[in-house]
């Protein structure tokens, strides 16, 4: 039923939002706990695939051979940007509340790069940016932990 | 939205020939083992709806608000729904004619709720029911209240508890709950028909 009401002109008809929201709750595995462990403690970790290349985030399974990996590595907290796509028209529950780049992010140490927001003026954005994580000052072990990246400077 | 549950038991040993992930070498991660691990996370699935509730229920909603129910009448059954949805769910046909319901009903089905869910506010157990409201012909569900649990059965009578005046809004939940209205029990066989 709606909470607060309001009437749409014409029809004299109910509108109101409404929200279903399924509080679900899964388990990560190892290899994504771990990788969450490590944003909380403001860090993050890869994976080393069969070549010795390091993945990151880190998956289960080499996605070449479907072995399965093992091999936690550390991996920087600032990197570069590969390539970028800019985000003019915020929508809700994204990173940040005002325009920014949604770039593919490879953090140093790894060999496979990350989506994330890098929080930069358009003008500044460019491919091969330096740029480095920022954390939640309050961080619990999620994906939320990073906020985003922001240029070095 | 995400948190964590961080004080999780450790994980179950899992039986021979089940399929689980390989444990993880952490060797190269010291100050990441050292900490207690994140084992799961909520991850909340959130559906934003811009919902009308269509004429028929927007009658029965601005009636609530006045604290009176309302029902629509099926033009070739007789039979009286509520809340309305605008047409017969036997005939197929609108349903014109609106009925001003009781504030009083009785217990048809119900259920002891005993399992505390995620987001429910009550306290365990308590008594969800199914009310067949004076003057309609189909139950609603309602939370049966001032009464212990056990003694809940069908063709008790209730009346209905409603949130202060001054909160009164065009929502369902100006219903707090049904309490016993203190008259003799329906006999169950006067309901055989909205089982």
């Amino acid at each position: 039923m709606p909470e607060e009401a309001t009437t749409s002109g014409e029809e004299d008809v109910l509108r109101a939002p409404l929200v279903l929201e399924y509080p679900f709750k899964r388990t990560t595995g190892p290899v994504i706990g771990a990788f969450l462990t490590a944003l909380r403690e403001g860090r993050f970790i890869g994976i080393e695939d069969d070549q010795g290349k390091v993945l990151c985030p880190p998956v289960e399974y080499d996605p070449a051979s479907g072995a399965s990996l093992t091999k936690l590595v550390p991996v920087g907290s600032e990197g570069e940007v590969l390539f970028w796509s800019w985000n003019q028209s915020v929508r809700d529950g994204q990173p940040l509340d005002h325009p920014f780049a949604w770039a593919m992010v490879k953090l140093d140490g790894a060999d496979t790069p990350m989506m994330h927001a890098v929080d930069a003026p358009h003008e500044v954005m460019v491919t091969g940016l330096r740029v480095r994580a920022k954390f939640a000052e309050e961080r619990i072990g999620s994906m939320d932990d990073l906020l985003c990246f922001e240029p070095v400077s | 939205m995400t948190d964590t549950t961080s004080s999780e038991p450790a994980p179950i040993e899992i039986p021979e020939g089940v399929w689980s992930q390989p444990e993880v070498d952490m060797s190269a991660i010291e100050e990441i083992a050292s900490v207690e691990s994140v084992r799961s996370v909520r991850a909340f699935a959130s559906l934003t709806y811009d919902y009308t509730p269509g004429l028929a229920t927007t009658r029965f909603l601005r009636a609530i608000k006045e604290k009176r129910l309302v029902g629509e009448r099926c033009s070739e059954t007789g039979k009286v729904y509520v809340p309305p949805r605008g047409v017969s769910p036997v005939s197929g046909m609108p349903t014109t004619e609106q009925v001003d319901l009781g504030l009083d009903g009785t217990v048809v089905s119900f259920c002891v709720v005993n399992l505390d869910f995620t987001g429910n506010a009550q306290e365990i157990p308590y008594v969800s029911a199914l009310i067949l409201v004076d003057g309609s012909d189909i139950p609603i569900y309602g939370l049966v209240r001032e009464i212990p649990y056990n003694e809940v059965q069908p063709g008790l009578r209730l009346k209905s508890v409603w949130v202060e005046d001054s909160e009164m809004t065009t929502s369902f939940e100006n219903i707090k709950w049904w309490a016993p209205n203190g008259e003799p029990d329906v006999p169950a066989s006067e309901l055989a028909d909205y089982v």
